[in-house]
């Protein structure tokens, strides 16, 4: 994609593809609005929140949102068990959980790619490593490990980044490597050899550019299992821990209402379904788009 | 090998070149086929000539030149050019000396980054070598490009945008900015439509003039071979069966195989002035996979013998000049 729209940009570039772009379906407009707006919120949680999200009012526990008679001014969607607002808190959770799943994408995806290089550059033993621990990583039942390394080594903030951060690399590293193997093979790969360059040049000036649509797709695809995992970590109690929230841990909290204050967990639950839902709309959408045999 | 002593010291000197390829296995734990695309290679090169290799496709041309650039690494042989035995270069020796020796694509548009536009890519060699100063040398490239016919506002595109005589222009570019003393040219017209072909053969010919470069030029195209060569080797099978100089090949084909491949040549008159059958070779080339015992040629060669299946000729040098490998030149001619 990103060739055609340089291309574009430049003044006698043939016809741009940046048109045919825009004409997505309906859904994965609603997808692409959504993820806007999600984005938004993560970016400004804190300005949009209309009460801390930690300040409690004992007075007011467990009101119901805007649409029940017993709802109360000022809290739209109402609030949790320690009279917390919950758009606040939710406004600050679904911040949380984007910026841990966007984090742990990205290591995820900088761990996969450059071990996945260096796997299509080395070949043979490197190879043969790299391959293995993609295999044995794919076989793994990760949330049981994670759910096994938090227990051991007890929560930390960076230990439950790291492990996000490990969730999805191997896909990466598949994908990179496959994709850098057969452009090593193209004439321009030959070509810049020729001329002298050394191996980084030929890796980060040529290559990556070349390839980095399908890394991106499958970015937009990895991210909603990250969140997935994370939101299942905190509802399990193993990942985000109070009094910080995260969607998951604001699940798990709703839980124990789900009988008598339903919207305590219901709420957070539909951000995240939407949420991952809209994400894998649009990774598709964007594959499709990208990849000329599914054209 | 052809270096008398009266020669210039030759500029590239190739001894026993050979590449051999491993093939999957058959049988697994089965042995592992070796395919033979190139062996016992040998020639020099004199600074400012053009040497043709020939033969049909698959025979090693291009493996040739990709030895020849260290592209590849050889399963057995020696380079040494400028004197300077490459053989043993380590990878950083080899990068630093590619500024000497450039490669012509066949297919320039796959040999173009996509995603850069023509100017920057030439301007890449002067970047890795470090020629000039860093903001003179998109102007260095931009006039480079202009003295192959690619000026104005053709050196900001991408090369999507160009024609194929254009992308093989900005291909010549490239290698020639770097001001190198050999360059490979693999089949470098073969892609493009007969009416562009002259133009780049004309262009490679005057660049080879302006800058006194050397060519290995590779081709089964032997309308141009005429054309640029001053000598022709022609493969077989992986091996050199001929190298002469351009009028004695073209006009007295020695080895059966050339005198196949050039054909019914109609001013083809042998020494004793007698008109060159021509020959008519039998079936296809064999597997490179599977060569033949003896000489490669043997079971289509019409003039083929026992000795000839059972001993592999050896190129040795003609009376009148030129090397042939054949056990029975001198009776054919
Ligand atoms: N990387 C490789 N792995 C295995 N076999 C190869 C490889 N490269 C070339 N070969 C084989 O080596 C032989 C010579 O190939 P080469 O490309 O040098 O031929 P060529 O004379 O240039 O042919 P063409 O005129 O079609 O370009 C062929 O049989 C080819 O299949
Ligand atoms: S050596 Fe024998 S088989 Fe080979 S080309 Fe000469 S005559 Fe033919
Ligand atoms: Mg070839």
């Amino acid at each position: 994609m990103s060739a055609e729209t340089v291309a574009s940009a430049k003044p006698e570039a043939p016809a741009p593809r940046g048109e045919r772009f825009w004409r997505m379906p309906i859904l994965v407009w609603l997808a692409a609005g959504f993820l806007v707006l999600v984005a938004v919120i993560a970016t400004f949680a804190q300005v949009l929140m209309p009460y801390g999200y930690e300040d409690t009012n004992l007075l007011f526990r467990l009101k119901p949102p805007f649409w029940s008679s017993l709802s109360i001014e000022g809290h739209v969607l109402g609030t949790d068990k320690l009279g917390r607002d919950l758009l606040s808190r939710l406004l600050v959770a679904t911040q949380v959980s984007i910026a841990l799943a966007l984090l742990g994408t990205l290591i995820g995806a900088v761990l996969g790619t450059v071990l996945g290089v260096l796997a299509a550059h080395y070949g043979r033993l490197v190879d043969e490593i790299v391959m293995m621990l993609v295999d044995w990583q794919a076989a793994m039942p990760f949330l049981i490990i994670a759910l096994a390394v938090l227990a051991f080594f007890g929560n930390n903030f960076y230990l439950f980044l790291a492990l996000m951060g490990l969730a999805g690399w191997e896909t990466y590293a598949r994908l990179t490597r496959g994709l850098v193997l057969s452009a090593k093979e193209q004439g321009y790969a030959v070509a810049v050899r020729a001329l002298g360059a050394r191996p980084w040049r030929l890796y980060v000036r040529h290559i990556l550019p070349n390839v980095i649509g399908p890394l991106i797709v499958q970015l937009t695809l990895n991210f909603p299992q990250t969140i997935l995992l994370e939101t299942s970590l905190s509802f399990l109690g193993l990942g985000i821990q109070p009094p910080l929230t995260s969607l998951g841990q604001m699940l798990g909290e709703g839980r124990d209402y789900l009988l008598t204050s339903w919207w305590l967990a219901v709420i957070p639950g539909a951000v995240i379904f939407i949420t991952t839902l809209s994400m894998s709309l649009f990774g598709d959408w964007l594959r499709t788009r990208l990849d000329p045999t599914q054209r | 090998m052809n270096g008398t002593s009266h020669e210039p010291a030759p500029i590239l000197r190739v001894q026993g070149l050979a590449k051999r390829f491993p093939m999957p296995r058959e049988r697994l734990f089965g042995p592992r086929p070796m395919l033979t695309a190139v062996a016992d290679v040998s020639f020099d090169l004199t600074a400012g000539e053009t040497l043709a290799v020939v033969g049909e496709s698959g025979c090693g041309k291009s493996t040739v030149g990709n030895l020849v650039l260290n592209l590849l690494a050889p399963s057995a042989g020696a380079i040494a050019f400028e004197g300077e035995d490459l053989s043993h270069a380590n990878a950083a020796r080899w990068r630093a000396r590619r500024r000497d020796l450039q490669l012509i694509f066949q297919d320039s548009r796959g040999a173009l980054d996509p995603r850069l536009t023509i100017d920057r890519q030439v301007a890449e060699g002067l970047d890795i070598h470090r020629i000039g100063a860093p903001s003179d040398r998109l102007e260095k490239a931009r006039q480079m490009l202009d003295s192959v016919g690619l000026g104005g506002h053709l050196m900001g595109r991408y090369p999507h945008e160009l024609s194929g005589g254009q992308q093989q222009r900005a291909v010549i570019a490239r290698a020639l900015v770097l001001e190198p003393k050999l360059v490979v040219c693999d089949e470098p017209v073969a892609a493009l439509d007969v009416s562009v072909q002259a133009q780049v053969v004309n262009l490679l010919q005057d660049l080879q003039r302006t800058y006194g470069l050397t060519y290995l030029f590779i081709s089964h195209d032997l309308s141009v071979v005429r054309h640029v060569a001053d000598r022709v080797a022609v493969m077989y099978l992986g091996r050199f069966v001929e190298v002469a100089s351009r009028d004695a090949l073209f006009s007295q084909p020695a080895h059966p195989y050339s005198r196949a491949l050039i054909g019914a040549v109609p001013a083809a008159r042998s020494r004793h002035g007698r008109r060159v059958q021509p020959v008519a070779l039998h079936g296809e080339p064999p597997s490179p996979l599977f060569p033949p015992q003896g000489c490669a040629l043997n079971p289509r060669c019409p003039f083929a013998t026992d000795q000839c299946r059972q001993e592999r000729p050896d190129l040795r040098p003609l009376p009148g000049g030129g090397f042939v490998a054949c056990h029975h030149v001198e009776n054919l001619l």
